[in-house]
């Protein structure tokens, strides 16, 4: 790896402004060999690094801890959950959007941020593509127990049954089905094909017969034709403009779970934008959360650069406002509509029983954004890093106060509750993360972690040094003097 | 430049041979040579590179890929299974009313529509992708190249294909010796 001499640390800050100079997204002297090296070495390294192993265990025992909730859970039945009638969607719905909501950001950036050609995404993507998938793994787990019958949880897809009836098209909770399944399945296909170029480099690379036949069968037998890549490019700008509609179709139909419903403080319209703005938010908080150390331990700082996170803090702040906007969009509808039911609800929402949730979430996913308006705060990596992980925490809390509040106290006071989790749901949703983690830490040792392909074709080598057949001095469109499309 | 040859000390005779391989590491250099490769007027040829080289498919005259038709023909198929689906299931095979909503109406049934549709399109890019690229072929004389290793890191290739009617063994090593590559290497079939 090239300059590490600690005097010139600082040259691994890309942050400044300067209009006349565009800023490197590959910092330090790399060209494109140095680039493989420092990806391929991660799933190169002879010996797994301690810290790896410490992470890998303390993952397993909580992702084991999950399961045995759950078996815990199938064997007994959801009485082992704290949900009791009013609130009869507890922690596992919570759980269920909060990682959806998460995956998001994996989508945002490998496929609206590739048709708005932001071409700093490419040293982030494969990594958030990675997390997106390993979160709606978590997020699948929850509706999947939460339906009480497990054995029969074939009934949500339409396939013939002993009822001998087909579900219900009509209802919202079936096009979530279908809605977080074809997610998990584009979500899936998109990160596989941006990888393959990149196993096949890891093939290339192999030393070994073992990993030269893993690799190799991954990769497809990729020969790096620029035949193939042009229907390559074509699939992936195909998949990017299909994922971005779907991205924000998840959520949207997420959300009408909730609003297609007649329950105060859910049937509301403002909620797929709401919900997805604020999926974003808590998805870029994530990858944040795990880009910082997984950039340190890997010693990927030249890749992934200050620059890169000082980026996502901006889209933290841009969409964290977003939805500090949307929860006062439904404190002044709520008042506005002139609907009792409403305007209680969101009065009970803060200063009602669970108002200690609705302040926390408050706090977090408001006021904590609000520190990204300073450059010094955006850079800082510790800052940024405690502040990504209690946007997390607001994002959960944010989930937890819409699914309680409104099923705690709705219409009927006499059938009013006042719900609390049992320790089963507690250590189900610890658990989970244990997946997600277990799940993120084999990626990182055995996948490559940034798309190579991808960062060198936007190095400033892989344009053409003609400066008159350079497109728009963006490196995009370069186009052959005489023989241009 | 550095011209090194791989000398065949056993030169393979002319059916055993795949075809011929040249890399490249300057990116100007090597659109100049793939454009000079294709007006010598082969057909049997191609380039490989670690990245996609905006340029390289007008260089090369590659005509724009059929895939788009394929993935719209895959969505009109999803939208139209995601709808048959939810008349076949909700208001013919057993119509059930429930809340007094009507057995078949559109805006009900948008989000299912929506959802295969894009399922579907999705699968049809990938797999036709590959299928058109003739992927996955695990086995191909270009994996036995020692040139073609480097090709998914730093180095940028233009192979001809022995079959090509215009290939001679001499002439086409001549041609690509002339326009300044690093190595050339006779691949075997």
């Amino acid at each position: 790896m090239s300059a590490s001499d600690p005097m010139a640390r600082n040259y691994l800050d890309n942050t400044s402004d300067d209009p006349t100079r565009r800023a490197p997204l590959v910092v330090g002297d790399n060209d494109f060999a140095s680039v493989t090296e420092t990806v391929c070495r991660v799933v190169e390294m002879p010996k797994t690094p301690p810290a790896w192993w410490i992470g890998f265990f303390v993952s397993v025992s909580l992702a084991g801890v999950l399961f045995a909730m759950i078996t815990y859970l199938v064997t007994t039945g959801v009485g082992v959950w704290g949900l009791q009638t009013p609130v009869a969607w507890g922690w596992a719905i919570v759980n269920f959007v909060f990682w959806v909501g998460i995956g998001h950001a994996g989508t945002l950036i490998s496929a609206i941020l590739f048709l708005l050609r932001q071409k700093w995404r490419t040293s982030i993507n494969r990594f958030a593509e990675g997390m997106t998938i390993f979160a709606v793994v978590c997020a699948g787990v929850f509706p999947g127990i939460h339906i009480g019958r497990v054995w029969v949880a074939y009934w949500l897809a339409p396939l013939p049954n002993q009822m001998a009836m087909w579900p219900n098209f009509r209802s919202p909770l079936l096009w979530d089905v279908f809605a977080v399944s074809t997610y998990a399945t584009v979500s899936l296909l998109f990160w596989y094909m941006g990888m393959i170029p990149d196993l096949a480099t890891i093939r290339d690379r192999a030393k070994s017969k073992l990993r030269f036949y893993i690799y190799g069968i991954l990769s497809l037998g990729w020969r790096s034709s620029n035949r193939h890549w042009h229907r390559f490019e074509m699939a992936y700008l195909l998949l990017a403009a299909l994922a971005t509609p779907l991205v924000l179709s998840v959520h949207s139909v997420v959300s009408f779970d909730f609003a297609v419903s007649l329950i105060p403080g859910w049937h509301t319209t403002i909620f797929p934008p709401y919900f997805v703005a604020g999926a974003i938010f808590s998805g870029f908080a994530m990858v944040v959360t795990l880009a910082i150390p997984t950039r340190y331990f890997l010693h990927l700082e030249e890749v992934i650069t200050l620059r890169h996170l000082e980026s996502m803090a901006k889209v933290m702040l841009a969409t964290g406002m977003m939805v500090g906007l949307a929860y006062s969009t439904e404190f002044f509808i709520a008042w506005y509509s002139g609907n009792a039911y409403e305007g209680f609800a969101f009065l009970n929402r803060a200063f009602g029983p669970y108002a200690w949730a609705y302040w926390i979430m408050v706090s977090c996913n408001v006021i904590v954004p609000q520190l990204f308006w300073f450059k010094r705060f955006r850079t800082n990596l510790v800052v940024l890093w405690i502040a990504s992980v209690l946007i997390n925490v607001g994002m959960w809390f944010e989930r937890f106060v819409i699914v309680v509040t409104s099923l705690s106290r709705d219409f009927l006071p006499s059938s009013w509750g006042y719900y609390s989790p049992s320790i089963v749901d507690v250590m189900t949703f610890v658990g989970s993360f244990g997946l997600f983690m277990t799940l993120f830490l084999l990626f990182v040792r055995f996948l490559p972690i940034v798309g190579m392909a991808e960062v060198k074709g936007v190095m400033p080598q892989a344009h053409l040094k003609d400066v008159a057949a350079q497109g728009h001095g963006d490196y995009h469109g370069d186009i052959l003097t005489e023989r241009g499309r | 430049m550095s011209t090194e040859t791989t000398t065949l000390t056993d030169s393979p005779a002319e059916s055993a041979l795949f075809g011929l391989v040249a890399d490249f590491d300057k990116i100007d250099e090597f659109l100049d040579a793939v454009r000079k490769v294709r007006e010598a007027g082969f057909t049997e040829w191609d380039t490989h590179t670690p990245f996609v080289i905006h340029g390289l498919d007008a260089a090369m005259g590659i005509k724009p890929t059929k895939l788009p038709f394929l993935v719209f023909g895959a969505g009109l198929t999803g939208c139209a299974a995601g709808i048959g689906l939810q008349w076949f299931t909700n208001a013919f095979d057993y119509p059930f009313l429930i809340s007094g909503k009507p057995l078949f109406s559109l805006p009900a049934n948008i989000p299912v529509a929506f959802e295969m549709t894009i399922l579907f399109s999705a699968i049809a890019a990938l797999v036709g992708m590959l299928a058109f690229n003739g992927l996955p072929r695990l086995s191909h004389p270009l994996h036995g190249s020692r040139l073609m290793k480097r090709a998914t890191d730093d180095r940028f290739l233009i192979s001809i294909e022995a079959s090509d009617p215009n290939f001679d063994h001499i002439e086409t090593r001549e041609l690509l010796q002339s326009l300044g590559p690093l190595n050339v290497e006779a691949v075997e079939a």
